[in-house]
């Protein structure tokens, strides 16, 4: 565990490597990640194996020194960094294996692993800082990191787009945190977690301070975690290859937000209103982002707006004091969507396509993706006895103990809403009849079944390390030593468990009805109430709103600045370049040669220093 | 004493000097450029005989400087009609416009 900063360091190697050998050594750049990762991946087990018996370790060196103040950078292993770790690190090594198969004939190959690497050390790096300018730091390249994958098809002119949409919106995210983190320094005279939770406690901060920086940072968490209102990039995100999809804006960046939630948990807690607005920013855009799941056609796209959901659903729980089912739900979300993305992106690769319009019949053509398709619906779903149930179960619960009773049957329509929109996206893809002619279609390489296949089980399985059954280990330990988390399981009614389970059974019997059985019509409701549907179709025209208005009104601003840097700057530019060239051609015009010139001119000259001499009264 | 006042003297002068300034600095013809300095050089000699008259402090220095000034202006006709001829020689015109060597 003293050696844990190792950790982030294997990927930076090997993105250093690839940046200088990549040419030269081709595809061969994908066993350097893969080894790298997987020296993380191996790593990080045996820390989380540690850290479960030990305490906390935490390292620091003195970075800068400015007057008495000193900087700090360093490394702390606490349980929710040796989890993210875990999760981190395992997802990474994984999608590392899978992108092998997947990027296989790329062009820029060895590139794209190197930006996985980048990628991969900022965010180990993130989940072990210890302190918020470090965590800042991170953060940054973390978003670099994503920049450069989304924007990998730079050719494509809808990939370059997305790319600067991500980087400009999670940068509007982060100017809160920013602002937030200096007000916090401000207030507290330090970065450290440590020494800002006990200034909390003390109550060195007054409460309106403790929710102003709260809010500034959970608007940081907002931009990263895609959560309303900035939602808008992560489906746009998409554009990157499926690979990055799974890794950053499924499993790991995008949960960076609901990380950075939990981590400031305590400052968060000292604060109802910081607490009230995490809970409802995170219940609506879990319901809100399920709705426009519902009506979705590309495949990733629906995944997109089931992750945006998904984080709403974490959000919600951190909000409702629920930090151990926020961070339960982050570590099985991440499995199974981290599946379905590969899952997602073994059908592309089979069929070529995104629409799901245009897919159908599947299953006996990919025996493999199929099932572990079927596997991670079913666990995003919340069909018991999978993952996704167990954590959701966790949230709703949550919600209920804490009061939030209008966000929890928000919650438990947004869990209808997903099962309904996963399975419709199952049954389309995967039932029925090709619904256009497909050639070539055949199983991935095992290169990219086996990641599918570990992260299947973990979907499966990861459930039970917290469970009301057997016994709320995970929540247990991750709360250890540490009152101001809260309690490690929450007890709640029992009938949440069955009304979950009920929804999510409905949802997916109605897809069945809808899109297998075909015994509902599939426009039944799109052609009642075909505005709704429209509004949902196109997304509530959220992005439409912005550049009617945001990106509108900035470019009017820019427009309006651009008209005074062309006539008023540039003019005063002109202006002094026109008189000096005036002033210089006059001169040479003057000196023709002509004698009578001359002295016409000494004679206006000393006729006008007389004048001037007579009127000023002879004191000059 | 006359009647005719100090003013009127200097009014003179300057007509006179304006005159000779004006030609000077308008004729084409180098030999009325020269008269017209003359004209000039004689509003001020009319300018210190004037003074040296009804001036502040009237003295004779005021009249014998007017004839240096003659005999001086004599001596420069005589160097001004030279070059002039030379000129002439050279360029067979005496406009004065288009001597200007010293532009280029």
């Amino acid at each position: 565990m003293e050696n844990a900063w190792l950790i982030p360091l294997f990927p930076l190697v090997s993105f250093l490597f690839l940046l200088l050998f990549g040419k030269r050594l081709k595809e061969a750049s994908a066993f350097v990640g893969i080894l790298a990762t997987l020296a993380s991946l191996v790593y990080s087990i045996l820390v989380l194996l540690e850290r479960l018996e030990s305490p906390t370790h935490k390292a620091e060196a003195v970075w800068l020194t400015i007057g008495n103040l000193e900087l700090t950078a360093g490394f702390e292993v606490n349980q929710l960094n040796a989890l993210m770790l875990v999760i981190v690190s395992l997802v990474s090594f994984l999608v590392h294996t899978y992108s092998k198969g997947y990027m296989h004939g790329d062009e820029r190959f060895p590139v794209f692993y190197a930006y996985l690497g980048l990628f991969t050390f900022a965010m180990l790096g993130l989940v072990i800082s210890p302190n918020l300018l470090q965590t800042y730091i991170f953060w940054e390249l973390v978003g670099v990191g994503s920049f450069l994958l989304i924007g990998f098809y730079f050719y494509k002119e809808s990939a370059k787009a997305a790319a600067k949409k991500a980087f400009i919106m999670t940068r509007i995210g982060d100017v809160g945190l920013l602002i937030g983190m200096i007000l916090l320094f401000w207030q507290t005279g330090s970065f450290e977690y440590d020494e800002i939770f006990a200034a909390v406690e003390e109550g060195a901060i007054s409460g309106t301070m403790i929710t102003l920086t709260a809010i500034l940072i959970f608007i940081g968490a907002v931009g990263k975690s895609g959560q309303f209102p900035l939602h808008t990039w992560l489906p746009d995100a998409m554009e990157g290859p499926t690979p990055v999809s799974a890794l950053i804006h499924a499993a790991t960046m995008v949960a960076a937000g609901v990380y950075l939630v939990a981590s400031l948990f305590p400052l968060f807690n000292a604060s109802e209103t910081a607490m009230l607005t995490v809970a409802i920013i995170g219940a609506f855009t879990a319901i809100f982002a399920a709705s426009i799941g519902l009506v979705q056609n590309d495949i990733k796209r629906v995944l997109a707006y089931s992750t945006v959901s998904q984080l709403g659903y974490m959000m919600l729980a951190l909000g409702s004091a629920g930090y151990v089912a926020g961070v339960f739900h982050l570590m099985t979300h991440a499995f199974f969507k981290a599946l379905l993305f590969l899952a997602a992106g073994s059908v592309i690769h089979a069929v070529h396509t995104q629409d799901i319009e245009k897919m159908g019949g599947l299953w006996k053509k990919l025996t493999f993706t199929g099932p572990l398709f079927l596997i991670g619906t079913l666990a995003i779903s919340g069909v018991p006895l999978f993952s996704g149930f167990f954590s959701k179960d966790e949230i709703l619960i949550a919600a209920w103990a804490h009061g939030n009773y209008g966000l929890f049957w928000l919650a438990v329509i947004a869990a209808f809403f997903t099962a309904f929109y996963m399975f419709r996206l199952f049954f389309m893809v995967f039932t029925g009849e090709a619904r256009s002619e497909m050639k070539n279609v055949h199983e991935s390489p095992s290169v990219m079944t086996l990641p599918m296949l570990v992260l299947a089980v973990l979907a499966v399985v990861a459930g039970y390390v917290n469970t009301p059954w057997f016994g709320a280990f995970l929540g247990d330990w991750l709360v250890e030593g540490n009152e101001a988390l809260g309690h490690g399981h929450i007890a709640g009614p029992g009938w949440i468990m069955i009304v979950a389970t009920a929804v999510s059974l409905l949802g997916i019997l109605l897809a069945w009805m809808m899109y297998s059985k075909n015994s509902i019509s599939r426009d039944w409701l799109s052609s009642r109430a075909p505005i709704a549907y429209g509004v949902v179709k196109n997304k509530y025209y959220i992005d439409e709103i912005y550049n009617q208005s945001v990106v509108f009104a900035t470019k009017a601003i820019s427009l309006f600045l651009r008209f005074i840097e062309l006539f008023v700057v540039e003019g005063l530019v002109k202006l002094t370049t026109a008189t000096v060239q005036a002033l210089g051609k006059t001169g040479a015009k003057i000196q023709n040669g002509q004698v009578q010139t001359y002295g016409t001119i000494a004679f206006v000259g000393l006729a006008v220093l007389m004048v001037i001499y007579a009127l000023t009264g002879g004191y000059l | 004493m006359s009647s005719v006042p100090v003013s009127a003297y200097l009014a003179l002068a300057l007509i006179l000097f304006c005159i000779g300034l004006y030609g000077a600095l308008t004729k084409k013809n180098t030999v009325i450029v020269l008269i017209s300095i003359e004209l000039m050089l004689n509003a001020v000699n009319i300018n210190l005989v004037t003074f040296s008259k009804y001036g502040a402090n009237p003295s004779i220095t005021g009249q014998v400087f007017a004839l240096f000034s003659i005999a001086v202006a004599a001596a420069e006709v005589a160097v001004g009609l030279a070059i002039l001829i030379s000129l002439y020689r050279n360029r067979r015109s005496v406009n004065i416009d288009e001597v200007n060597q010293l532009k280029n």
